[in-house]
């Protein structure tokens, strides 16, 4: 039986490596990425929850809701990202201090 | 130690390791196939905590949709030969400050709360109670979250779509 520390410990390494992604990427898409690991450790430590501490399997539900913004959130910023490239050749979070070019 | 208990931790060596080249790599379709490792390896995890229905929608949706989402991201936005070329990135310092202050609070808050694994639950298919819940007590989350998917849908096809009346 793997405990449920285990599981916090694996999710809490994933979930800083995502924060770590954020703050280092200079690149739209790699942050998008970072945020995806974040949502995907955020997700592990429902179901474990849902595993051995909930009676029922509500921590799974919330997963799934969390999965479905994650979907939708992935699509919005890539549309914006996409948008971004076309008007500046670039996809530098640093360089983008303006409202409206 | 058990041959489940032995997978487990290769599993997480292998998911934490992934996770880190999608951190730290800076070739940027690097970290996009290091995050597909990563995807799959939280799958795996699911099995282990008995959620079936979850580790399948994680490999249909995260696998299938998102990550090649972001590989299409990764390839519209710079040009193919590019992928050897290296991004840009913010101060390594700051940034490891940043996280590691992140892993002190969440690492205080694992180490000092007493988890008590209080149910000791049977394995057995979830799929029928996440759909009998989705539409019972679930059933204003999932309308709200089908309006707000429709309208991230239509939002993401305005927002890409070429404005040609002004070009």
């Amino acid at each position: 039986m793997i405990q449920l520390e285990s599981y916090l410990i694996i999710s809490a390494i994933v979930f800083v490596l995502g924060i770590f992604t954020i703050l280092y990427k200079k690149n739209a898409v790699g942050i998008l990425m970072g945020v995806e690991l974040i949502l995907n450790s955020v997700n592990l430590n429902f179901i474990a929850f849902a595993r051995y501490i909930d009676t029922y399997i509500n921590g799974q539900l919330v997963a799934i809701f969390i999965i479905i913004l994650a979907a939708s959130e992935a699509a919005v910023a890539l549309a914006i990202i996409l948008n971004m490239y076309r008007d500046r050749r670039s996809v530098d979070v640093t360089k983008m201090d303006e409202m409206k070019n | 130690m058990e041959a489940t208990q032995v997978l487990f931790w290769f599993i997480a060596v292998v998911t934490i390791l992934s996770a880190g080249i999608v951190a730290f790599s800076s070739k940027l379709i690097h970290s996009a196939f290091a995050l597909l490792a990563t995807l799959v390896g939280f799958a795996a995890f699911y099995v282990y905590l008995g959620a079936d229905f979850l580790a399948v929608a994680q490999i249909m949706i995260y696998v299938g949709g998102i990550l090649i989402l972001i590989i299409f991201g990764v390839m519209m936005t710079h040009r193919i030969y590019d992928t050897s070329k290296r991004t840009a990135h913010n101060s390594l310092i700051l940034s490891l400050l940043g996280g590691a202050a992140m892993a002190a609070i969440l690492g205080m808050i694992i180490f000092r709360s007493p988890w008590t694994a209080t149910v000791f639950k049977t394995l057995k298919p979830t799929t029928s109670m996440i759909g009998t819940s989705i539409l019972t007590n679930y059933l204003l989350p999932f309308e709200v979250i089908s309006v707000l998917l429709l309208g991230a849908l239509v939002g993401a096809v305005y927002l890409a779509r070429r404005e040609e009346d002004e070009e």
